[in-house]
C-alpha cells in the first residue's frame, strides 16, 4: 500500500537523544543504532560499529511521523506540487509516510491511474506513499469505483475528500461493498446545501466581516448521518479533518456505543479560531474553516483523549497567483507537511495543552493504525522510521524556505519552536537539516 | 529556511510612515470620525458660495475603480475630487483588461504605475481594497467591498444624523431589512457603536446574520421594534439575492406586509434613511420616502461633503484648518 524509491538502506548510530516512543512505552536517554536500516540496537553505551554516528544530546529521537491527508496535486497539478516535492516536503516535517488523496484531475478512480501514480512513486517518492482512491466516479457521487480492483493494484483507502458522498443511498452502498477491499474509507462530512457559498465560520466574525457562514452544523449533521449508517452497516470509517466541536461529541457517542470509527484533526484547526479570519489573508482560508474557540477546546480535548487518533495536515498546495486574490476569490486549502511539528509544539505543547507524547502518538502509530499501516516505532528489530526533534531552538516561517513548490503557509512570519533535523524513513536518511 | 540575513543599523532604509487608507469603519477611533464630520461641515459651507471649486487637492491625482454598478456612489467620489481641484480618472471593469482577465493585483499595480495619491476602489469581493493597499502606494478608500463596508456610507449616513438632530451620541437608530447581505448595515451598526448611538436591527431572522449582536446591537424580528427609534434606516431589499428558491423570505409580498416602512409604522417625528437606491413599495412606501421625515436627499448631498472630507484627510495630515476651506485662491 506504501510506495517509494527503493534504494540504500543506512547504518546509522544515533547517540545520546531522549528516545520517545510512546506506543512502546519507551521514554529514557539511550543510543539508537541501525543496521542496514532495521533498529538493531536500543541502550546506553553503545558501540557504533564503524557507523557514523549523530550526537542526539538534547533532542528527543521519536517514530517518525505518518501523514494520512496530503493533497501531492498529481495528477494534474504539477505546478503547485509532485510526487517529489511532496515527499521531500514530508521527510523535512518528520514524516516516513504519506497518504495522498484523490481529488486530482484526472480523479484517481481507475487502476490506470492509480496504476501510473504508483509507478511515478516507485521512481520520485523520497519517503513511502499510498495512495488513497475516490469512493465514486470522478467523485461525482453517482457511481461506485471499482474497488476490489483498485484495492489490487494498491489503493491504501478510499475517499471523495473535497467533497461529501453526498446521497444517504450511496453512502449506505459504499459502506456495505468497501469491507471485501479491507482498506478504510475516509468520509469528507460537509451538507452541502448547509454550506453552499460559505467562506467561513458562521458566527460573530463571519456576521462582521459579510462572508456567507459555513455553519458547524453543515458538517456535524454528515457526521452524524455517516456515523448512523456506518453503526447500522456494522462498518468502519474514517472521519476526515473534523472542524466542530458536535463532531467530536458525536464521534465520541458513536465510539462509546462501538462504532468502529476514527478521525482526523488538522494542525490548523487545533491552532487558529475564526477570528484569524479577520486579517483576510487567504491562507486561513480552508475547508472545512477555522472555528470558534469553544470548537478548538473540544478538537484539543478529543485529541487528547483519543476520541481523535491522528494529526493530519491535509497539506493543500496553491499556486502563488490563485491565492493573491481577494479572499472570497481564492481557493481553500493551506500547506502544512513541513510546519506540522513546529506548530503543534508551539501551540499546544509549550504552553502546556498537550503532552509531547500524546502529540508524537497522535502523528504516529495513530494514523497509521487508522489506515491499518504498521506503526513506526523505536524497538530492535523494527524497520527504522525515525524522527530527531529539536525542541529548544526557534526558527522563523519563511516563504523561500519550503521544499514544496508552494508556500500558501498559514505560518508565513511566525517563529516556531520545534523542528525535525534528521528523518529516517524505510530506513535510510530522508532528510538532514 | 533560507538563511536569516542580519542588516547592519546604518544600512537600514529610512522608516516611512504606514500609508492611511479607510478601508474599514474598524480604522477609524471616535476623535477620527469626529475630525473628519467638522470637516465635512466645513466645506458644506464652502459649497453654499457661488464658486464651488476648492484648490486644495490642485495636482493631486484621485482614481475611481469601480468593479459594481454604482450611481450615485461613484458620481458622489467624482465630483468631491472635482471640487476639490483633483485630477480624476474613472475605470469601469466592463470594458476594460478586468474583462480581459487581468487580476486585480495586476490591475493594481498597473494603476500604481501613475502614482495615483488616491485610489477608490469598488468590488464585489470582501478584501479587494486590501489587496490594492497592498500593491500600490496610494491611499486606498473602500467605496464599498462585497458585504463588508461601505465606510464612506456610514460616514455620511453619521453625518446627516448629527446635522439633523444635533447630535448621535444616545441616538437610538433602528436599521430594518435584509442585514445580511448589507455592507450599509454593517458599516453602520460599526459607526453608530462607535459614536455612541444605540441600535437595534430589524427583520425577518434569515437576513439578520447570526452572531451580529457581538457588533454591539440589538436584534428584533418584530416591525414594532422600530417604534421607540429616532430613525429608522431603511435597508434595500436586494431583489436579485431574493430569486425563487432562495427562500430568505417567502416572498416580497410577504416581506412588504410584515416589514415595510409605511406610514401607519411611523410615528410622527421619526426621521427616516435610505441608502439608496430604494425599492418604492417593497422595503419602503412612497409615501414615507416623499415625506418630510425622510433624510433621502440630505443623505446624498452629505456624501459629496463627507467624501470630500475624506480625500482631503487622507492627503493632508491632522485636523482641518478652517481657512483650507478658503474658495478665495481659485482663480
Amino acid at each position: 500500500m506504501l510506495y517509494g524509491r527503493n534504494g540504500r538502506k543506512d547504518d546509522l548510530m544515533v547517540r545520546g537523544a531522549r528516545v520517545l516512543d510512546p506506543a512502546g512505552g519507551v521514554d529514557a536517554v539511550l543510543d539508537v543504532r541501525i543496521d542496514k536500516g532495521t533498529i538493531a540496537a536500543l541502550g546506553e553505551g553503545l558501540d557504533a560499529n564503524g557507523h557514523r554516528v549523530v550526537d542526539g544530546a538534547g533532542l528527543v529521537l521519536a517514530p517518525a511521523f505518518v501523514d494520512p491527508h496530503v493533497h501531492l496535486r498529481v495528477p494534474g497539478g504539477e505546478d503547485e506540487e509532485t510526487i517529489a516535492s511532496g515527499t521531500e516536503a514530508a521527510a523535512a516535517g518528520g514524516y516516513c509516510a504519506i497518504l495522498a488523496m484523490p481529488n486530482t484531475d484526472p480523479v484517481v478512480d481507475s487502476a490506470a491511474v492509480l496504476g501510473s501514480l504508483i509507478e511515478d512513486a516507485k521512481a520520485q517518492a523520497v519517503i513511502p506513499v499510498g495512495f488513497l482512491a475516490a469512493i465514486t466516479r470522478g467523485q461525482e457521487g453517482a457511481e461506485l469505483t471499482e474497488m476490489a480492483e483498485l484495492a489490487d493494484q494498491g489503493a491504501a483507502g478510499f475517499t471523495d475528500d473535497g467533497r461529501p458522498v453526498v446521497a444517504p443511498s450511496l453512502m449506505r452502498r459504499a459502506l456495505q461493498y468497501h469491507g471485501i477491499t479491507g482498506r478504510r474509507l475516509a468520509l469528507h462530512c460537509e451538507e452541502p446545501t448547509l454550506s453552499k457559498g460559505g467562506q467561513m465560520h458562521e458566527g460573530a466574525v463571519s456576521a462582521e466581516l459579510g462572508f456567507t457562514g459555513y455553519p458547524s452544523v453543515a458538517e456535524s449533521l454528515m457526521v452524524e448521518r455517516d456515523l448512523s449508517l456506518a453503526a447500522y452497516e456494522d462498518a468502519s470509517l474514517h472521519l476526515l479533518h473534523l472542524s466542530a466541536r458536535e463532531s467530536v461529541s458525536a464521534l465520541r457517542a458513536a465510539q462509546a456505543r462501538g462504532v468502529a470509527a476514527t478521525a482526523e484533526v488538522t494542525p490548523h484547526h487545533l491552532c487558529l479560531t475564526d477570528e484569524a479570519v479577520r486579517s483576510l489573508d487567504s491562507n486561513v482560508k480552508m475547508n472545512p474553516p477555522l472555528r470558534s474557540a469553544d470548537d478548538r477546546a473540544e478538537l484539543i480535548e478529543g485529541l487528547r483523549d483519543g476520541t481523535i487518533a491522528c494529526v493530519a495536515t491535509d497539506h493543500a498546495p496553491h499556486a502563488r497567483h490563485e491565492k493573491e486574490v481577494p479572499f472570497e476569490a481564492a481557493p481553500f486549502g493551506v500547506t502544512g507537511l513541513e510546519t506540522a511539528f513546529g506548530a503543534l509544539y508551539t501551540h499546544l505543547v509549550e504552553p502546556g495543552l498537550l503532552k509531547l507524547e500524546t502529540l508524537v502518538e497522535r502523528m504516529s502509530a495513530g494514523p497509521a493504525r487508522a489506515y491499518g499501516l504498521e506503526a513506526p516505532r523505536i524497538a530492535v528489530g523494527a524497520q527504522a522510521n525515525l524522527v530527531l526533534l529539536d525542541t529548544e531552538s526557534a526558527w522563523r516561517v519563511e516563504e523561500g524556505g519550503f521544499r514544496s513548490r508552494s508556500a500558501n503557509s498559514w505560518l508565513l512570519g511566525q517563529t516556531l519552536r520545534g523542528r525535525p533535523v534528521l528523518t529516517v524513513a524505510a530506513g535510510k536518511v530522508a532528510f538532514e537539516a | 529556511m533560507g538563511e536569516i540575513h542580519v542588516m547592519r543599523e546604518g544600512y537600514l532604509p529610512p522608516r516611512q510612515p504606514p500609508r492611511r487608507h479607510l478601508i474599514s469603519i474598524g480604522d477609524l477611533e471616535r476623535e477620527d470620525v469626529e475630525r473628519l464630520l467638522a470637516t465635512a461641515k466645513s466645506f458644506s459651507r464652502s459649497l453654499e458660495r457661488e464658486v464651488k471649486k476648492l484648490p486644495t487637492l490642485r495636482g493631486r491625482t484621485v482614481v475611481n475603480v469601480f468593479y459594481e454598478s454604482s450611481t450615485r456612489t461613484s458620481s458622489s467620489f467624482e465630483l468631491a475630487a472635482k471640487r476639490l481641484s483633483a485630477d480624476t480618472m474613472s475605470i469601469k471593469a466592463a470594458g476594460s483588461s478586468v474583462d480581459k482577465g487581468e487580476s486585480l493585483k495586476d490591475t493594481a499595480l498597473t494603476l500604481g504605475a501613475y502614482d495615483p495619491d488616491v485610489i477608490v476602489i469598488r468590488h464585489p469581493q470582501i478584501g479587494a481594497p486590501q489587496l490594492v493597499a497592498r500593491y500600490t502606494d496610494a491611499h486606498v478608500v473602500n467605496a464599498g467591498d462585497g458585504k463588508h463596508q461601505h465606510p464612506t456610507q456610514a460616514l455620511l449616513d453619521l453625518y446627516t444624523i448629527q446635522d439633523e438632530l444635533g447630535r448621535i451620541d444616545g441616538v437610538h437608530v433602528a436599521i430594518v431589512g435584509d442585514v445580511l447581505h448589507s455592507r450599509v448595515a454593517r458599516s453602520n451598526v460599526q459607526a453608530l457603536a462607535l459614536m455612541g448611538a444605540r441600535v437595534t436591527l430589524v427583520g425577518p431572522a434569515p437576513l439578520i446574520p447570526r452572531g451580529i449582536e457581538a457588533m454591539g446591537c440589538e436584534v428584533s424580528h418584530e416591525i414594532g421594534a422600530i417604534a421607540d427609534a429616532d430613525v429608522v434606516y431603511v435597508l434595500r431589499m436586494q431583489r436579485e439575492r431574493m430569486a425563487e428558491g432562495a427562500n430568505y423570505v417567502p416572498s416580497l409580498r410577504e416581506y412588504t406586509e410584515r416589514w415595510g416602512v409605511t406610514p401607519e409604522r411611523i410615528r410622527p417625528g421619526q426621521k427616516v434613511m435610505h441608502p439608496g437606491p430604494m425599492n418604492r413599495g417593497v422595503e419602503i412606501d412612497p409615501r414615507v420616502a416623499d415625506a418630510s421625515e425622510a433624510l433621502i436627499e440630505a443623505q446624498v448631498r452629505a456624501g459629496l461633503v463627507v467624501r470630500m472630507a475624506v480625500l482631503y484627510d487622507l492627503l493632508t495630515t491632522g485636523p482641518v484648518p478652517v481657512e483650507a476651506a478658503d474658495p478665495l485662491e481659485v482663480a
